[in-house]
């Protein structure tokens, strides 16, 4: 029988919740590194039992774990991410030149083929990869050095590479995207890299339709349809159907088009999930009410999905990598949110429950479906 | 024999005691205690001083015989009583928070 583990990054450490297929009952382990930042954690979906996870903290700095048991135990590997040649500057709050500094891995992306090969995003943005399973990283530096790279400016959260999407079906081409510079893609394998913008508004920047310099949060893709993208920006959710050359608008009828979350059914490539978050100056969901909007029509026409969720005095926010799908059928959902809620759907959105209520802040939820 | 003080989450994570004690070869400097404190504890690289720079870590406090050594070149020697493991060096998380 299948099963499925999920794993939560918290601001005080990670833990790993497991279950059988049914999805009823969960066995709670943690917390792994507690006291630790865990701001991801993600399984080699080759091996589901190597796990690689990012632990770090304000005084001690950035470390690499990995298990090879499914999370029962762990070893520190590398974490010295240099960047390639002399780093240069980016632009800092204020447009002034501000030196590239490496602060903390955001996000891990394992290889679709190689449980050695493993993708980082890392604080100030830049992508690194590793081939022996995280003892080294060497830095794709074509992605910086690209042109753009002295423009980019930190979001709130900082200079961010927080989403890697790894085509299925052309493992020369990813997806990146960064905080607040905006989408990119590599068609050959990492070497060279262009900006994906085209189609994003942002008010926030003197050109509105620039280049560069759009605050993307979270971008996803259904594997079975590589060339289409979702993407939820600062304001607006937008969809492209080739390969993020242009984009358009499907916020539709959503109550605030503002959040940070976005997914993709696991088999209904045209069925999505968002949060809508109030907005960027009270990130909690709108009249003090948690709902996931569900779109069967990719984007547009939007929802509400309710039933289990805290209908009044919620003040949460969902962040960008809190959300995540298994592949069961029906579809699991789950989402974590800054109050330590984990909450799940074994149906799709249509009805939850929470199955943690009092972790620390949940920074990341990645779901593994075990055969 | 040098005996060096960790803070407490580092000994955790190193998996070692409150006091470690460490040969060290040549000058006795913050950058020889360290690198002889890297190698025994491999998981401690990148914890005190940034990987790649090599610098201290902003939140971090070397104290050697109740003198406050954080901003002393790496390359200074340290107090005698240091070397000859009379007194602890001192590796301190910073108070930071409310």
């Amino acid at each position: 029988m299948s099963s499925v583990r999920l794993l939560v990054g918290t601001k005080k450490g990670a833990f790993i919740l497991t279950s059988d297929g049914k999805r009823e009952k969960w066995d709670v382990s943690g917390p792994h590194f507690a006291g630790w930042e865990m701001y991801h954690l993600k399984g080699s979906p080759v091996d589901p039992n190597r796990i690689y996870a990012s632990q770090s903290r304000g005084w001690f700095g950035q470390l690499v774990q990995r298990s090879n048991d499914g999370g029962q135990t762990w070893e520190a590997v590398g974490n010295k991410f240099e960047y390639d040649g002399v780093p240069g500057t980016h632009q800092w709050y204020d447009g002034t030149p501000h030196p590239w500094a490496f602060a903390r891995v955001w996000h891990f992306e394992p290889s679709l083929s190689d449980p050695d090969t493993v993708y980082a995003g890392v604080e100030d943005a830049a992508l690194f990869r590793s081939t022996d399973g995280g003892q080294t990283w060497k830095e794709l530096s074509g992605l910086r050095g690209h042109g753009t790279g002295p423009k980019w400016q930190p979001g709130a959260g900082g200079l961010c590479l927080h989403t890697i999407i790894l085509n299925p079906s052309d493992s020369n081409r990813m997806y990146i995207a960064i905080s607040a510079a905006g989408a990119f893609r590599t068609d050959d394998g990492g070497e060279t890299w262009k900006p994906i913008n085209q189609g994003l508004r942002s008010t926030f920047i003197p050109d509105p339709t620039a280049e560069i310099g759009h605050c993307v949060h979270h971008v996803a893709m259904h594997p079975s349809r590589p060339n289409t993208l979702f993407m939820q920006k600062h304001w607006d959710v937008m969809r492209s159907d080739n390969s993020g050359d242009l984009w358009q608008e499907v916020s539709g009828n959503l109550p605030t088009d503002f959040g940070f979350v976005i997914d993709v059914h696991a088999h209904e490539p045209e069925t999505i999930y968002v949060v809508p978050i109030k907005s960027d100056g009270e990130h909690f969901p709108m009249e003090g009410k948690l709902q996931v909007y569900r779109s069967r029509t990719g984007g547009n026409e939007w929802e509400a999905l309710t039933k289990g969720l805290p209908q009044s005095d919620c003040y949460v926010n969902v962040l960008r990598d809190a959300m995540s799908v298994d592949s069961l059928d029906k579809c699991g959902i789950y989402f974590g949110t800054t109050g330590g809620q984990v909450y799940a759907s074994k149906d799709a959105g249509d009805s939850w429950n929470a199955i943690v209520h009092n972790l620390p802040a949940v920074l990341s939820v990645e779901v593994q479906t075990l055969k | 024999m040098i005996r060096v003080v960790l803070p407490a989450v580092l000994r955790t994570l190193a998996g070692a005691g409150a006091e470690v004690e460490l040969e060290v070869e040549g000058p006795i400097t913050l950058r020889s205690v360290l690198d002889a404190l890297e190698a025994r504890y491999p998981v401690l690289r990148g914890t005190l001083r940034d990987q790649v720079t090599k610098q201290r870590r902003p939140f971090v406090r070397f104290f050697a015989c109740e003198e406050d050594w954080s901003h002393e070149s790496p390359d200074a020697a340290l107090p005698e009583a240091i070397g000859s493991g009379k007194e602890p060096l001192l590796l301190v998380g910073a108070i930071a928070g409310g």
